[in-house]
């Protein structure tokens, strides 16, 4: 009997974005494996943040960008007619930002915002139970429990981004993207955002742009090298880091670029 | 922002780098005119210059100290990756090995010490030609080293047969000659030691070669070469 090789979560086949006239995103092929944490690094503005928001439509948000080519979840086109709708798109694969960007309200009602907008469970009991996991898998639980009506926004950088977090698997998302999630946090804080990445890939499939080569290599299975707007480079990390096959990535791992 | 350009960004990362590289060029150098000394010495029964080759052992340990403590701070302090990351890795063991080499020159010399004592045996030509090819082997795979030239130093790393066939001779000689009068008993077994320590020094080079070969192309480690040195089974058949 054959092998049975796993479809990729996600795939993208051609993918480009245009900015008015700018091409951002020259077509990119890109397998995403679930249950893999895949890296995007490369050089600012190379498109890696450009690619990652085409994987959930955020770029529709954006007036003057152009996506072609195409992207798939789970084998279904995620553009075009017969496309899967937008908004269910986003319950699937979330986002979690560079800034950590909780709303203005408590951090309870920080988590309950997605189950509430797709009406996963009723309110009262059901919702303080998804809520209570929610904030334990991001490991925010026990710093919070006591205070769920605290502003969201009064907590510090590496709680905030874990609350990201938490709202984000709030809705059970299949993919999780992360932009440079551990940016503006310190170490200690970057250390469990990292240890949550190692635990939340049992369960999902997760997708992070980085600028910390160290972090990739921590944190990710497969790295994938943007360099103007084209991968030059994907392969398992480990290879990656010890022997990259193009000179590009590894001028730009070694901090020789340029 | 395109080109990948040969330095760092970073220069005193270049500057550390360099530290080590220079480091593993002299200790690749002093381990080389150890091993010519010592077969000068035993050459030239020169005891003085043998005493001399014990005492230098010291430089090539303190440099191999120095190696230690700079891939240390730099995989500290610097974290490398790809290439950077094989270069120190590499340069750690490298040195090891040199430093491994170096040992058994030193050691040779003092064999010498005795065997000056001692009347002169004929196997000593054989044992110098065994010396001067482990001698030429350092030194080569230490440029392929420095040079980073995989393919020279899969070059050097199959002269190891050699250097083994010859050992293997070498110690039918000195078998043959021990039984052909007890006097030579005590001067034959000298040679043996020190025949045992050139053919040992061959495989630290051969491990310098495999090195050298993971520095420049980064494949895990080469299949390894089926070694030939029949001297272990010798004694159980006529000689
Ligand atoms: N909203 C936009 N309007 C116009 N151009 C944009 C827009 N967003 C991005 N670009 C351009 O597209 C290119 C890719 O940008 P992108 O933000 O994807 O890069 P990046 O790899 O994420 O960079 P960084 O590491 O700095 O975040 C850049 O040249 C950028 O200037
Ligand atoms: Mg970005």
């Amino acid at each position: 009997m054959a092998e049975q090789v796993a479809e990729p979560k996600m795939t993208t086949r051609g993918l480009a974005v245009h900015y008015g006239s700018k091409l951002a995103l020259k077509g990119v092929d890109l397998d995403i494996t679930g249950g893999e944490v895949t890296a995007l690094i490369g050089p600012s503005g190379c498109g890696k943040s450009t690619f990652l928001r085409c994987l959930n439509r955020m770029n529709d948000t954006i007036a003057e960008a152009r996506v072609s080519g195409r992207a798939t979840l789970d084998g279904q086109d995620i553009y075009g007619p017969g496309g899967i709708d937008p908004v269910l798109l986003r319950a699937r694969v979330g986002m979690v930002f560079q800034r950590p960007n909780p709303f203005p309200k408590p951090i309870y009602d920080n988590v309950a915002f997605g189950p509430r907008l797709h009406g996963l469970v009723a309110e009262g009991e059901e919702m303080d139970a998804l809520v209570r996991k929610a904030l334990e898998r991001a490991s925010l639980w026990n710093e919070v429990k006591d205070n769920l009506g605290q502003q969201g926004t009064g907590l510090s950088g590496g709680q905030q981004q874990r609350l990201c977090i938490a709202r984000a698997i709030a809705v059970e998302p299949e993919v999780i993207l992360m932009d440079e999630p551990c940016s503006a946090l310190d170490p200690i804080a970057t250390a469990r955002i990292e240890e949550l990445i190692d635990e939340l890939r049992e369960s999902f499939t997760i997708v992070i742009v980085t600028h910390s080569m160290q972090q990739a290599a921590r944190v990710s299975q497969t790295t994938a090298f943007f360099h103007l707007g084209e991968i030059i480079e994907v392969g398992a990390t480990e290879q990656i880091f010890t022997a990259p096959a193009n000179d590009l990535t590894q001028g730009y791992i070694t901090g020789r670029f340029g | 922002m395109t080109a990948t350009g040969e330095h760092h960004i970073v220069k005193s990362y270049d500057v550390e780098l360099g530290k080590l590289e220079d480091a593993l060029a002299r200790m690749g150098g002093l381990a080389e005119s150890q091993l010519a000394a010592a077969l000068q010495a035993l050459d030239s029964r020169d005891s003085d210059l043998a005493g001399k080759v014990m005492a230098n052992d010291g430089q090539v340990d303190a440099l191999q100290s120095f190696v230690d403590e700079q891939t240390v701070k730099v995989l500290a302090l610097r974290a490398p990756v790809a290439d950077d990351l094989r270069s120190v890795v590499a340069a750690l063991k490298v040195a090891g090995e040199i430093e491994r080499i170096a040992d058994l020159a030193a050691n040779a010399a003092k064999r010498s010490l005795v065997l000056n004592r001692l009347p002169p045996v004929e196997p000593m030509r054989s044992l110098l030609r065994l010396g001067r090819l482990a001698q030429v082997m350092v030194k080569d795979v230490i440029d392929a080293h420095l040079g980073h030239d995989a393919d020279k130093a899969l070059v050097v790393r199959d002269r190891d047969q050699e250097i083994d066939d010859v050992y293997s001779s070498l110690f039918r000689e000195i078998l043959t000659y021990m039984m052909e009068d007890p006097r030579n008993i005590t001067p034959c077994s000298h040679l043996m030691f020190i025949a045992k320590n050139f053919e040992r020094i061959g495989d630290h080079a051969t491990n310098i070669a495999e090195l050298a070969h993971f520095r420049v192309l980064g494949k895990a480690q080469l299949e390894a070469r089926t070694k030939k040195d029949d001297s272990a089974f010798i004694g159980g058949e006529p000689v």
